[in-house]
């Protein structure tokens, strides 16, 4: 009896989760939906964005979100490879137990706190040995490039040891070295895990927006270098959504059905590639 | 004589695992290693292509020469020491790449990277091993998708894609069904003529029907060595004898 009694509770616990998910994800497209139709894709994929007088461009956020997560991604994949590599096949392990906690621990840091470091060390380092304003494409990857190692060098440390000890042992006894062997056996085997733990980073980045805020400017415009500021759809949904009525406000859950849309397709992606493994 | 160990010792870190091991490996022939589990054969023969230095707080004392060289001074070459001896292991580890890549790894390690050189090592390497006709149209398949008999005739075809001269096999067989043993043991007395085997195994009738030499080994010793035929008929040792009479074991 008190089986049946917990498990129902569970059930109706677990299935609350979805339920929340469900109806987030209604609830912004009904919102966001009617303006698109309305307004037409002609007049959403315009960079004029001026949402009172009916012009919901969001070309730019759009172009915005892309560069910084592209910038971010260059920055957290190189660094997050290099630190998972070393972790995993070239440090002993009183290294391993230390470091990797301590990485781990930068996922905890609010995100405000990166936009904070940001805005007193990286912006007037970039604007004085790069030039432009400071707050740009460039300071907001480097931000979210940090804020998304975590999430690269945990998925993909696991993914490369769980490559099997024979395995090395195999390339090892062939007269591989170490590089030889990560370079060419370990991670084409770890592969999926790797592009899994990239594919999340990628969606961290994207979906960020306190630090993003606070660095990249928030300037509304196709940026032509990576030292000019941007805006991105996320940064555009929190500054406005608290005096938006209307159709700028449906505007915004526009931004917000582009943003939803994009996440999916990422987890979807990271999903497939980790359940290959 | 291609191998020789004197006053072999081998300690993890307090725990010695072999003792003061003297033996002399002959060229071309089929030496077995035999004893119960954990009597340090596997063991021994790591020591050979130096698969040891992998374990941390690994010590070792003595000297193990092979062809007249110390692999063990300081300066010994130990990448062109694992190319010269290959190992196959106890379970197939073929790598998750295609069949192909599998039997290019080694020469692509060693640098060669000319295609044409590559198919011919692959067909080269896949013919000793009597799979070339098997898997011709199929070397881009992934190497995971074969049976385990043909996965381990893959790993032995991928050591001698990097011509070895000496083949140590770390309990080939204990995967396999006995057919697909029985295949293996054929294609080890095909390699024979070119090769040096040494293969461990806890199968005594495997060793009797494939090893020229045999040693017997028990709790880190090397209790016997002498021809396959003493060792199994008339062995001096009464421990030997106990061993392969089904004493224990």
């Amino acid at each position: 009896m008190k089986d049946k009694i917990a498990e129902k509770f569970l059930m109706v616990v677990a299935f609350s989760a979805i339920l929340t998910l469900a109806l987030i994800s209604f609830f912004i497209f009904q919102q966001g939906l009617p303006l698109i139709f309305k307004a037409g894709l002609h007049n959403i994929f315009s960079t004029h964005w001026a949402p009172t007088r009916g012009h919901f461009g969001i070309l730019s956020m759009i172009v915005g979100s892309i560069m910084v997560t592209a910038g971010a991604l260059i920055i957290g994949v190189s660094f997050g490879l290099a630190c998972t590599i070393f972790l995993s096949e070239f440090s002993s392990g009183t290294i391993q137990k230390t470091l990797k906690p301590i990485i781990e621990l930068l996922a905890g840091i609010p995100s405000v706190v990166y936009g904070f470091m940001g805005i007193v060390i990286l912006v007037p380092f970039v604007r004085t040995h790069f030039g432009g304003p400071g707050f740009s494409v460039l300071t907001a990857s480097i931000i979210l490039g940090i804020m998304i190692l975590p999430t690269i060098v945990s998925i993909s440390y696991d993914s490369l040891r769980a490559v099997p000890k024979t395995y090395r042992e195999g390339s090892f006894a062939l007269g591989a070295t170490k590089w030889q062997t990560v370079v060419m056996l370990l991670i084409p085997a770890a592969r999926s895990g790797i592009i899994a733990g990239i594919i999340l980073g990628m969606g961290r980045a994207i979906g960020e927006t306190m630090a993003v805020i606070m660095i990249a400017g928030n300037a509304l415009k196709i940026p032509h270098s990576i030292l000019d500021s941007v805006r991105t759809l996320t940064s555009t949904i929190a500054l406005e959504l608290g005096y938006a009525t209307g159709d700028h406000r449906a505007a915004l859950f526009a931004c917000g059905s582009f943003l939803f849309i994009i996440i999916v397709i990422l987890n979807i992606i990271a999903i497939r590639f980790k359940g290959k493994e | 004589m291609i191998i020789e160990t004197a006053k072999l010792n081998l300690y993890y870190g307090k725990f010695q695992a072999l003792k003061n091991i003297n033996l002399q490996i002959k060229r071309n022939l089929i030496t077995g290693i035999i004893g119960p589990s954990g009597c340090g054969k596997s063991t021994l023969l790591r020591v050979f292509n130096r698969m040891n230095d992998l374990i941390e707080n690994v010590r070792i004392t003595g000297s193990v020469f092979f062809d007249k060289e110390d692999i063990y001074s300081p300066l010994y070459d130990i990448i062109m020491l694992r190319k010269r001896i290959g190992m196959v292991f106890q379970r197939p580890n073929a790598f998750p790449l295609s069949v192909f890549d599998n039997i290019a790894y080694g020469p692509r390690v060693w640098g060669m990277n000319d295609k044409m050189v590559l198919n011919e090592i692959v067909e080269r390497s896949l013919t000793a091993v009597d799979l070339f006709n098997d898997l011709k149209d199929r070397l881009k398949t992934s190497a995971l998708a074969l049976s385990a008999e043909k996965q381990q005739r893959l790993c032995i075809a991928r050591l001698l894609a990097v011509e070895p001269e000496v083949l140590l096999m770390d309990e080939p067989c204990s995967a396999l069904d006995p057919i697909a043993t029985g295949k293996i043991e054929e294609l080890m007395q095909e390699l024979k003529k070119r090769y040096t085997i040494i293969i461990v195994t806890h199968n005594m009738q495997q060793a009797a029907r494939i090893a020229d030499e045999v040693g017997f080994m028990l709790l880190g010793e090397l209790i016997e060595f002498d021809s396959a035929k003493k060792i199994f008929t008339n062995p001096r040792d009464k421990r030997t004898f106990d061993y392969i009479s089904g004493r224990f074991g």
